[in-house]
Protein backbone atom coordinates (compact mmCIF):
# COMPACT_ATOMS: atom_id res chain seq x y z
CA UNK A 1 0.00 0.00 0.00
CA UNK A 2 2.55 2.49 1.00
CA UNK A 3 4.93 1.58 -1.99
CA UNK A 4 1.62 1.93 -4.08
CA UNK A 5 1.15 5.67 -2.72
CA UNK A 6 5.20 6.84 -2.58
CA UNK A 7 4.62 5.38 -6.37
CA UNK A 8 1.70 7.52 -7.23
CA UNK A 9 3.38 10.91 -5.08
CA UNK A 10 6.72 10.40 -6.47
CA UNK A 11 6.06 10.27 -10.41
CA UNK A 12 3.15 12.77 -9.91
CA UNK A 13 5.61 15.35 -8.24
CA UNK A 14 8.41 14.85 -11.37
CA UNK A 15 6.03 15.24 -13.98
CA UNK A 16 4.57 18.50 -12.16
CA UNK A 17 8.31 19.52 -11.55
CA UNK A 18 8.98 19.23 -15.67
CA UNK A 19 5.96 20.73 -16.12
CA UNK A 20 6.76 23.79 -13.97
CA UNK A 21 9.81 24.18 -16.02
CA UNK A 22 8.71 23.69 -19.37
CA UNK A 23 4.95 24.69 -19.65
CA UNK A 24 5.43 28.08 -21.67
CA UNK A 25 2.47 30.47 -20.09
CA UNK A 26 3.54 31.77 -16.35
CA UNK A 27 0.27 31.37 -14.23
CA UNK A 28 0.22 27.64 -16.05
CA UNK A 29 3.56 27.12 -14.70
CA UNK A 30 2.29 28.22 -11.08
CA UNK A 31 -0.72 25.80 -11.05
CA UNK A 32 1.77 23.21 -12.07
CA UNK A 33 3.83 23.96 -8.90
CA UNK A 34 1.03 23.70 -6.88
CA UNK A 35 0.51 20.34 -7.83
CA UNK A 36 4.51 19.70 -7.12
CA UNK A 37 3.81 21.26 -3.69
CA UNK A 38 0.58 18.87 -2.67
CA UNK A 39 2.53 16.04 -3.70
CA UNK A 40 5.25 16.86 -2.02
CA UNK A 41 3.47 17.00 1.15
CA UNK A 42 1.78 13.79 0.24
CA UNK A 43 5.46 12.40 0.41
CA UNK A 44 6.37 13.83 3.69
CA UNK A 45 3.06 12.41 5.05
CA UNK A 46 4.60 8.83 4.39
CA UNK A 47 7.69 9.78 5.79
CA UNK A 48 5.65 9.96 9.14
CA UNK A 49 6.50 14.11 9.16
CA UNK A 50 2.92 15.13 9.19
CA UNK A 51 3.75 18.59 10.80
CA UNK A 52 6.20 19.55 8.03
CA UNK A 53 3.56 18.21 5.37
CA UNK A 54 0.34 20.56 6.52
CA UNK A 55 3.00 23.50 7.21
CA UNK A 56 4.46 22.39 3.62
CA UNK A 57 0.31 23.02 2.35
CA UNK A 58 -0.52 25.87 4.55
CA UNK A 59 2.78 27.95 4.06
CA UNK A 60 3.68 26.72 0.18
CA UNK A 61 0.97 26.33 -1.19
CA UNK A 62 -1.54 28.76 0.44
CA UNK A 63 1.04 31.62 0.86
CA UNK A 64 4.24 31.87 -1.18
CA UNK A 65 2.19 30.35 -4.73
CA UNK A 66 -0.31 32.55 -3.63
CA UNK A 67 2.46 35.87 -3.68
CA UNK A 68 3.71 34.31 -6.65
CA UNK A 69 0.20 34.51 -8.75
CA UNK A 70 -0.38 37.64 -7.54
CA UNK A 71 2.47 39.21 -9.01
CA UNK A 72 2.11 37.45 -12.34
CA UNK A 73 -1.34 39.10 -12.24
CA UNK A 74 0.06 42.09 -11.25
CA UNK A 75 2.48 42.44 -13.92
CA UNK A 76 0.22 40.78 -16.67
CA UNK A 77 2.77 39.24 -18.68
CA UNK A 78 2.64 38.56 -21.88
CA UNK A 79 3.63 35.31 -23.12
CA UNK A 80 6.25 35.14 -25.37
CA UNK A 81 7.51 32.96 -28.00
CA UNK A 82 10.71 32.36 -27.28
CA UNK A 83 10.72 31.23 -23.80
CA UNK A 84 13.91 29.08 -23.83
CA UNK A 85 17.23 30.05 -23.95
CA UNK A 86 17.71 28.43 -27.10
CA UNK A 87 20.98 29.03 -27.31
CA UNK A 88 21.85 27.39 -24.08
CA UNK A 89 19.71 24.69 -24.44
CA UNK A 90 22.73 22.20 -24.41
CA UNK A 91 22.49 22.54 -20.63
CA UNK A 92 19.67 20.17 -20.57
CA UNK A 93 21.90 17.48 -21.97
CA UNK A 94 24.60 18.20 -19.54
CA UNK A 95 21.74 17.72 -16.99
CA UNK A 96 20.50 15.09 -17.91
CA UNK A 97 23.97 13.25 -17.80
CA UNK A 98 24.34 15.00 -14.20
CA UNK A 99 21.40 12.77 -13.49
CA UNK A 100 22.12 9.64 -14.56
CA UNK A 101 25.58 9.91 -13.12
CA UNK A 102 23.13 10.81 -9.67
CA UNK A 103 21.05 7.94 -9.67
CA UNK A 104 23.45 5.83 -10.57
CA UNK A 105 25.64 6.82 -7.71
CA UNK A 106 22.41 7.39 -4.69
CA UNK A 107 21.21 3.62 -5.75
CA UNK A 108 24.38 1.91 -5.35
CA UNK A 109 24.25 3.77 -2.03
CA UNK A 110 23.49 2.03 1.44
CA UNK A 111 23.00 5.22 3.49
CA UNK A 112 23.80 3.97 7.45
CA UNK A 113 24.31 6.03 9.99
CA UNK A 114 23.59 6.49 13.76
CA UNK A 115 20.16 6.15 14.95
CA UNK A 116 18.53 8.77 16.94
CA UNK A 117 16.04 8.39 19.42
CA UNK A 118 12.94 9.81 17.85
CA UNK A 119 11.39 5.83 16.69
CA UNK A 120 7.79 6.59 15.32
CA UNK A 121 6.67 4.56 18.15
CA UNK A 122 8.18 7.57 20.22
CA UNK A 123 6.98 10.29 18.13
CA UNK A 124 3.57 8.96 18.02
CA UNK A 125 3.29 8.44 21.64
CA UNK A 126 3.25 12.25 22.22
CA UNK A 127 2.41 13.17 18.59
CA UNK A 128 4.33 14.89 15.90
CA UNK A 129 3.83 18.60 16.50
CA UNK A 130 4.34 18.06 20.10
CA UNK A 131 7.80 16.01 19.76
CA UNK A 132 8.83 18.75 17.08
CA UNK A 133 8.28 21.90 19.12
CA UNK A 134 10.06 19.93 21.83
CA UNK A 135 13.21 19.78 20.34
CA UNK A 136 12.67 23.47 18.24
CA UNK A 137 12.48 24.94 21.26
CA UNK A 138 15.09 22.85 23.15
CA UNK A 139 18.37 22.20 20.81
CA UNK A 140 17.03 24.55 18.09
CA UNK A 141 16.10 27.56 19.98
CA UNK A 142 18.87 29.95 18.70
CA UNK A 143 18.24 29.14 14.75
CA UNK A 144 14.34 29.63 15.38
CA UNK A 145 15.01 33.30 16.45
CA UNK A 146 17.70 33.28 13.84
CA UNK A 147 14.74 32.75 11.60
CA UNK A 148 12.38 35.15 13.16
CA UNK A 149 15.03 37.95 12.60
CA UNK A 150 15.41 36.76 9.14
CA UNK A 151 11.69 37.32 8.25
CA UNK A 152 11.63 40.33 9.67
CA UNK A 153 14.43 41.44 7.42
CA UNK A 154 12.65 39.87 4.78
CA UNK A 155 9.38 42.02 5.50
CA UNK A 156 11.05 45.64 5.68
CA UNK A 157 13.25 45.18 2.88
CA UNK A 158 10.14 43.98 0.85
CA UNK A 159 8.22 46.45 1.80
CA UNK A 160 11.15 49.51 0.91
CA UNK A 161 11.84 47.80 -2.43
CA UNK A 162 7.75 47.30 -3.48
CA UNK A 163 7.19 50.94 -2.37
CA UNK A 164 5.81 53.35 -4.84
CA UNK A 165 8.25 56.25 -4.48
CA UNK A 166 6.90 59.34 -3.38
CA UNK A 167 7.36 63.11 -5.39
CA UNK A 168 9.71 63.76 -2.17
CA UNK A 169 12.11 60.93 -3.48
CA UNK A 170 11.95 61.37 -7.09
CA UNK A 171 12.59 65.25 -6.96
CA UNK A 172 15.42 64.25 -4.36
CA UNK A 173 15.29 67.35 -2.12
CA UNK A 174 15.65 67.27 1.62
CA UNK A 175 15.72 63.38 3.05
CA UNK B 1 8.55 -0.03 3.47
CA UNK B 2 10.49 1.84 0.90
CA UNK B 3 13.88 2.05 1.04
CA UNK B 4 15.46 5.69 1.42
CA UNK B 5 17.35 5.74 -1.84
CA UNK B 6 13.96 5.85 -3.60
CA UNK B 7 13.46 9.14 -1.71
CA UNK B 8 16.53 10.07 -2.65
CA UNK B 9 16.24 9.65 -6.01
CA UNK B 10 13.22 11.13 -6.36
CA UNK B 11 14.60 14.42 -4.82
CA UNK B 12 17.63 13.99 -7.40
CA UNK B 13 15.25 13.92 -10.23
CA UNK B 14 13.60 16.97 -8.74
CA UNK B 15 16.95 18.93 -7.73
CA UNK B 16 18.07 18.57 -11.44
CA UNK B 17 14.54 19.39 -12.47
CA UNK B 18 14.85 22.61 -10.86
CA UNK B 19 18.44 23.31 -12.18
CA UNK B 20 17.63 22.78 -15.81
CA UNK B 21 14.80 25.66 -15.04
CA UNK B 22 16.73 27.99 -13.63
CA UNK B 23 19.45 27.50 -16.79
CA UNK B 24 17.07 27.48 -20.10
CA UNK B 25 13.80 29.75 -18.79
CA UNK B 26 14.15 33.31 -19.47
CA UNK B 27 11.34 34.91 -17.09
CA UNK B 28 12.57 35.80 -14.03
CA UNK B 29 9.50 34.66 -11.87
CA UNK B 30 9.61 31.13 -13.78
CA UNK B 31 13.20 31.25 -12.25
CA UNK B 32 12.40 31.58 -8.86
CA UNK B 33 9.37 28.77 -9.30
CA UNK B 34 12.74 26.21 -10.58
CA UNK B 35 14.60 27.57 -7.46
CA UNK B 36 11.60 26.51 -5.51
CA UNK B 37 11.22 23.12 -6.93
CA UNK B 38 15.04 23.18 -6.00
CA UNK B 39 14.41 23.90 -2.10
CA UNK B 40 11.50 21.16 -2.22
CA UNK B 41 14.22 18.47 -3.50
CA UNK B 42 16.29 19.44 -0.46
CA UNK B 43 13.06 19.34 2.29
CA UNK B 44 12.47 15.18 0.77
CA UNK B 45 15.93 14.82 1.10
CA UNK B 46 15.88 16.15 5.22
CA UNK B 47 12.70 14.39 5.95
CA UNK B 48 13.62 11.40 4.24
CA UNK B 49 16.92 10.89 6.39
CA UNK B 50 14.73 12.10 9.03
CA UNK B 51 12.76 9.56 9.19
CA UNK B 52 15.69 6.89 8.23
CA UNK B 53 17.93 8.08 11.11
CA UNK B 54 15.15 8.14 13.84
CA UNK B 55 15.76 12.02 14.24
CA UNK B 56 13.29 14.60 14.25
CA UNK B 57 16.24 17.43 13.31
CA UNK B 58 15.91 16.63 9.79
CA UNK B 59 12.15 17.58 10.12
CA UNK B 60 13.34 20.80 11.87
CA UNK B 61 15.51 21.85 9.52
CA UNK B 62 12.74 21.43 6.51
CA UNK B 63 10.45 23.87 8.36
CA UNK B 64 13.36 26.33 8.42
CA UNK B 65 14.03 25.55 4.77
CA UNK B 66 10.08 26.95 4.32
CA UNK B 67 10.84 29.61 6.38
CA UNK B 68 13.96 30.76 4.23
CA UNK B 69 11.97 30.07 0.99
CA UNK B 70 9.02 32.33 2.12
CA UNK B 71 11.73 35.20 2.61
CA UNK B 72 12.86 34.40 -0.45
CA UNK B 73 9.57 34.41 -2.03
CA UNK B 74 8.95 37.72 -0.85
CA UNK B 75 12.19 39.39 -1.12
CA UNK B 76 12.55 38.05 -5.07
CA UNK B 77 8.79 39.32 -5.88
CA UNK B 78 9.81 42.82 -4.73
CA UNK B 79 13.07 43.00 -6.52
CA UNK B 80 10.63 41.86 -9.71
CA UNK B 81 7.97 44.28 -9.17
CA UNK B 82 10.56 47.41 -8.99
CA UNK B 83 12.15 45.87 -12.10
CA UNK B 84 9.03 46.00 -14.07
CA UNK B 85 8.24 49.73 -13.16
CA UNK B 86 11.12 50.93 -14.14
CA UNK B 87 10.19 49.48 -18.09
CA UNK B 88 12.74 46.56 -17.81
CA UNK B 89 11.15 43.63 -19.20
CA UNK B 90 11.02 40.67 -16.76
CA UNK B 91 13.73 38.08 -18.84
CA UNK B 92 16.67 37.07 -17.12
CA UNK B 93 18.67 38.10 -19.96
CA UNK B 94 17.17 41.43 -21.06
CA UNK B 95 17.99 43.07 -16.92
CA UNK B 96 21.65 43.68 -17.66
CA UNK B 97 22.31 47.04 -16.33
CA UNK B 98 24.67 46.02 -13.47
CA UNK B 99 26.48 43.99 -16.05
CA UNK B 100 29.97 44.92 -16.80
Amino acid sequence: MVQIFFTYFALVSIVAGILTVSLRSPVHCGIALLALLGHVAGLFVLLHAEFVAVVQIIIYAGAILILYLFVLMLLNLKTEERYFHRRHAWYITGVGALTVELLMVLLASRFDGAKGPATVEAVEQIGNSMAIGIVMFSDYLLLFEIVGVFLLGAIVGAIVLAKTPSQADLSGDER
Amino acid sequence: MVPVSAYVVVSAILFVTGLAGVLIRRNFIIVMMSVEIMLNAANINLVAFASHLDSLGGQIMALFVIAIAAGEAAVGLAIIIVVFRGKIATNVDQINLLKW
